[in-house]
């Protein structure tokens, strides 16, 4: 592990560089072939709206795996995310009109633990909605 | 009708041990728009010090996820498939996984709970080398709603 980003210059309250991620039904197909998880309610509008969804909804992994992308830009090293966790409060519905939705991620040093490693806390929303609860990371800094 | 409590604590039979591919974590990192060259590149990821390119933070997911089908599809356990939700997700690392690695995961239910009429079951998957080098531990929490006691 490996990274340029010293412990000496964060402080709870540094901000990392926000992302948004645009989401388009091509993007849960791609996903759900990477990732092995062909769950019909990410693809299959009939079935999802069948079982009383809004529309198709995003793999809420795909939030989790996109949200955390906001550390790994900001770390460089992949590898210097310890730990990673999050509840899933919200859907992502995904409509199929050629627009999509937009994720839109941020992320905040919330505490500074020992040997170097931090905790961000991470906000996702969609549509003006919180989509993850309790997302947080632990960092190893150098 | 509730799930059985008395599965708490069941730990499952490791899983056939899964090679990390290198294009598999590469198509993952695309899947997700990631172009983080520790992803992509052999050589930028020995450069951070890994012997080979590096997964994701959430990629355990795929084939954990995989190998949990002995605890969602447990007939003990009851659980109707249809009506399961992801309720929660976590990872703690010993290490990065890397291309190259052979990793074996064994399935534990750490809790079954009754919550607001729905189920909620957290699955703990020990992810380690088929040496027995600790790598990852996740642990999901999943929903299976209208299943609770009321």
């Amino acid at each position: 592990m490996t990274t340029n980003l010293k412990f000496a210059n964060v402080e709870v309250g540094t901000k990392l560089p926000a992302l948004s991620v645009p989401i388009q039904r091509l993007d849960l197909i791609r996903y759900a072939g990477a990732s092995g998880d062909f769950n019909i309610i990410h693809w299959n509008e009939r079935f999802a709206t069948s079982v009383g969804l809004p529309n198709v909804i995003a793999h809420g992994m795909f939030t989790m795996a996109s949200a955390i992308r906001v550390v790994t830009d900001w770390v460089g090293d992949p590898g210097a995310v310890v730990e990673y966790g999050v509840r899933f409060t919200r859907t992502v519905p995904v409509p199929d009109d050629g627009v999509g939705v937009l994720l839109e991620i941020s992320g905040e040093v919330t505490e500074l633990l020992e040997a170097g490693r931090v905790r961000v806390t991470l906000t996702a929303s969609s549509a003006g909605q919180t989509v993850l609860g309790r997302a947080q990371a632990v960092v190893q800094l150098a | 009708m509730a799930l059985n409590p008395d599965l708490i604590g069941r730990t499952y039979p490791p899983s056939e041990p899964y090679l990390v591919g290198r294009e598999k974590i590469r198509e993952f990192a695309r899947s997700i728009g990631d172009e983080n060259p520790a992803y992509h590149d052999v050589a930028v990821a020995q450069g951070l010090g890994h012997a080979d390119v590096v997964a994701p933070p959430t990629f355990a997911f795929t084939f954990v996820f995989a190998s949990a089908a002995v605890v969602i599809l447990d007939p003990d356990l009851g659980l109707d498939y249809t009506k399961v939700v992801h309720g929660e997700q976590s990872f703690v690392y010993s290490r990065p996984i890397v291309a190259g690695d052979e990793l074996v995961v064994i399935n534990t239910i750490e809790n079954i709970r009754a919550a607001a009429g729905n189920d909620m079951i957290t699955v703990k998957s020990v992810v380690s080398t088929t040496s027995g080098e600790p790598v990852v531990v996740t642990t999901k929490v999943i929903v299976a709603r209208g299943t609770g006691a009321q």
